[in-house]
């Protein structure tokens, strides 16, 4: 039973729970407590010590169905009975009714695994399966292409090999036993086949996800699919979390040896002044203060839409966020971004300021008349675009005012820096008012370029 | 055999709970049962006003237990929440002691000796006369056990939680001039959180995690017939049905198991027998908190009282 729960475990971890080697000491604990034989209880206990949020909860509760949908190796429990198991039966009916008639034939010469599939018994199978699982180590399986490769070990270790040679004598001597049981081995093929897969969608749902969003960490954001993007969403907010985390800490810095005389004298004043009490001199360091200029026009609108998503999931770190967005003109997107789900809010965008050919000159005189004021010694600017001004006058300087009543600029250009120049590109132009300028074309490119933005405030 | 004992045990929790006018849900059973068992934490979160802080009356009364509260709060800082030395009465024994000092170095002949002599006294202005226990310490030092709530911790700062830590996982703190304090008999800990912020996950792995959410129709109703005892059963239905048709609304604060609790006295006290458009749009103040949430939830209400009604009649 021990074992079952080591496989629980990791399963559980397959399932995105942080199980901990700690915690699956306390779930051991937990469950030596209130046993097996219940289990509503077994899942609340199991729930309880594993998993630390509502999310948590109900991806660990999914895995625990799952999970105990399986069989046990174990005979003596009937409810070990399962969806495989009557499958299993249902495949093969015709073996059933050649059993009725085949009756009263003693296949004592055979192996155990002919007897067993002759004999019908459905537990027995579904335990012989489940411990031959556990030889196979099943829960080793990470990717789809090992399917074949564990159902052959399984069946192997149930004893193939003896039922194909035993197969082989009986069509010569007893025709219609071997028919029933080639029926009775495709049924078990098929249960083994299920077992493998739902071994599968236990215990590799980590290692697949974690190529996958290797993957995508590293496909250019301009050209994704479709169905990919919900996906590229949710690595996004993955990103925004691990920003969080990092950076949101307690922005206070001591500045050791400083005593603080005002606060020290007032904290004392009950002992007359005596300073039993001292108080230090902090630093405060500023909150980042966001300016985002986002291109939407042609193939920067899906970067940005990324971009966006990532500056707005920032509220822990970053103290104040503007967007604005832009193509022929620019207008402020940041109340759009807040008040509505992603896809509706990008929808929205795009239709008030989307689809035009972009115009960077006139959108930053846009930015100059009416905002310029918002920005202070603190703010750092994010310019992302191509900076593809179709010949357009790129009124370089108001970029450059930009930069010099704000702390940083940065552009962030989806480009390769070979491209940069060349056309109607004016990043060279630009780039000589810039504080840094960056490529900024994958999910791993925007991760690192925000980081970067957020750590100078460090 | 420890199976069968396990799940009546978790019975007995649940009873023991319902005679302090709290209703559990099996959960909330299992962890507490837990919680004892294993001598862990139990963090619960969940939506204001579901009974969090309820369920720590509850367990203190049902065991018979003093109840220790820590309410947490920006800035709550060790001498707050831990213990403190008494500064004043320090400062008033030397003062007393000035003399008697004066006599017992007064034989000595160097200042090496007298130094020496004082160190015969040991550290008594740093002995446990002079240690004002807060309450983590008092949890600590409470002969029999207690109950010790930490209520709303996720209001604290993040360096607390990390103060947390030796009681939680060890039951014992450490002050530098005393030692190590343990508890005599390990306190039941119950830490409470809204999720204002993630905590940490230090502190996570060291509690069993329960959330309480709403509860489900018949939980409420049983919850509703403790707490409010004078109230009929037709009544009751429809009430609870009501509240939680309004929580499907997308409002800025649902009601909780607390408003739904005020309610049902409201409704006793009006002498309500059923609950009809008037009286509700009356008495929907008590439910909803916020103006904005009341003018949502104004032109649902007859909707809402028919469907509470008609689930009434199948429920």
């Amino acid at each position: 039973m021990r074992e079952n729960l080591h496989r629980f475990f990791r399963a559980a971890r397959g399932a995105g729970v942080h199980v901990s080697p700690a915690e699956s000491i306390d779930a051991m604990r937990a469950v030596s407590q209130v046993g097996f034989s219940d289990r509503t209880i077994l899942r609340d206990a199991l729930l309880l010590t594993l998993a630390k949020s509502q999310d948590e909860k109900l991806a660990l509760g999914d895995c625990f169905d799952l999970f105990f949908s399986q069989p046990e190796p174990r005979q003596d429990q009937p409810e070990a009975n399962n969806d495989d198991a009557s499958q299993h039966a249902d495949q093969s009916p015709s073996s059933g009714e050649a059993g009725d008639a085949g009756e009263g034939q003693p296949p004592e010469a055979l192996g155990p695994l002919a007897q067993m599939l002759l004999s019908q018994d459905r537990n027995a199978i579904q335990a012989a399966i489940a411990s031959a699982a556990g030889a196979a180590s099943l829960s080793d399986i990470r990717y789809s292409t090992q399917r074949g490769i564990f159902s052959s070990r399984i069946l192997d270790a149930m004893g193939l090999q003896r039922l194909r040679d035993e197969l082989d004598e009986l069509t010569a001597t007893n025709p219609s036993l071997a028919e029933r049981l080639r029926t009775a081995l495709d049924a078990l093929r098929e249960a083994v086949r299920d077992t493998v897969s739902q071994g599968l969608a236990l215990y590799a749902r980590e290692e697949a996800e974690n190529l996958r969003n290797e993957i995508l960490r590293n496909a250019p954001l301009a050209r994704i699919e479709r169905r990919q993007v919900d996906e590229m969403r949710a690595l996004i907010r993955q990103i925004a979390r691990r920003l969080r985390e990092r950076y949101s800490k307690p922005r206070k810095r001591q500045r050791r040896g400083h005593l603080d005389v005002r606060r020290t004298l007032r904290r004392n004043a009950a002992w007359g002044g005596v300073p039993f009490l001292t108080a230090w001199k902090r630093k405060h360091r500023d909150r980042p203060k966001i300016i985002a200029l986002c291109d939407v026009s042609g193939s920067v609108a899906q970067v940005s839409d990324f971009f966006l998503l990532l500056i707005h999931s920032l509220h822990e770190v970053v103290d104040d966020v503007r967007s604005f967005a832009f193509s022929s003109h620019l207008i402020e997107v940041s109340e759009i971004l807040e008040s509505k789900s992603p896809e509706a809010a990008m929808a929205e965008i795009m239709s008030k300021v989307g689809f035009g050919s972009s115009d960077y000159g006139s959108s930053l005189v846009d930015f100059e008349k009416e905002w310029m004021s918002t920005l202070t010694p603190q703010t750092t600017v994010i310019v992302l675009g191509d900076a593809r001004s179709n010949n357009l006058d790129p009124r370089a300087d108001i970029l450059r005012r930009i930069s010099e009543r704000s702390k940083r600029l940065v552009w962030l250009n989806p480009e390769g820096r070979l491209a940069w120049g060349f056309g109607d590109s004016e990043m060279p132009r630009y780039a000589t008012f810039c504080s840094v300028v960056r490529q900024c074309a994958t999910a791993q490119q925007l991760e690192r370029a925000v980081s970067d933005i957020v750590a100078t405030y460090q | 055999m420890a199976e069968q004992k396990a799940s009546t045990s978790i019975e007995a929790v649940e009873s023991g709970l319902a005679a302090q006018g709290y209703i559990a849900s099996r959960q909330i059973a299992t962890a507490v049962y837990l919680s004892q068992q294993i001598e862990k934490p139990i963090l619960v979160e969940g939506p204001a006003g579901v009974g969090k802080t309820e369920l720590a009356k509850a367990i203190a009364a049902w065991r018979g237990m003093k109840m220790i509260r820590l309410q947490c709060y920006e800035g709550l800082d060790e001498a707050k929440a831990l213990y403190e030395w008494k500064y004043a009465k320090q400062l008033l024994y030397t003062q007393i002691l000035k003399d008697k000092l004066g006599e017992v170095l007064g034989g000595a002949q160097t200042l090496h000796a007298a130094l020496d002599q004082l160190h015969d006294f040991g550290d008594v202005f740093f002995s446990k006369e002079f240690v004002e226990p807060r309450p983590l310490l008092q949890a600590l030092e409470h002969p029999g056990g207690c109950v010790l709530l930490i209520d709303e911790i996720d209001k604290s700062d993040a360096e607390f939680e990390s103060l947390l830590l030796e009681i939680l996982s060890d039951f014992q703190v450490t002050i530098p001039e005393l030692g190590t304090v343990s508890a005599i008999t390990p306190p039941t800990v119950i830490l409470t959180s809204n999720s204002e912020r993630d905590l940490g996950d230090a502190l996570k792995r060291r509690c069993l995690h329960l959330h309480i959410g709403f509860p489900e129709q018949r939980l409420e109703e049983r919850i509703v017939e403790s707490r409010v005892p004078g109230i009929s059963q037709a009544l009751r239905r429809q009430m609870v049905g009501f509240i939680h048709e309004i929580r499907s609304l997308d409002l800025k604060k649902l009601p909780s198991v607390s408003e739904t609790i005020d309610w049902a006295r409201v409704l006793v006290l009006l002498q309500a027998s059923e609950l009809d458009t008037e009286i509700v749009r009356d008495t929907l103040n008590v439910l909803l908190k916020y103006e904005a949430d009341i003018e949502a939830a104004q032109p649902q209400i007859t909707t809402f009282i028919a469907k509470a009604a008609r689930s009434n009649v199948f429920g």
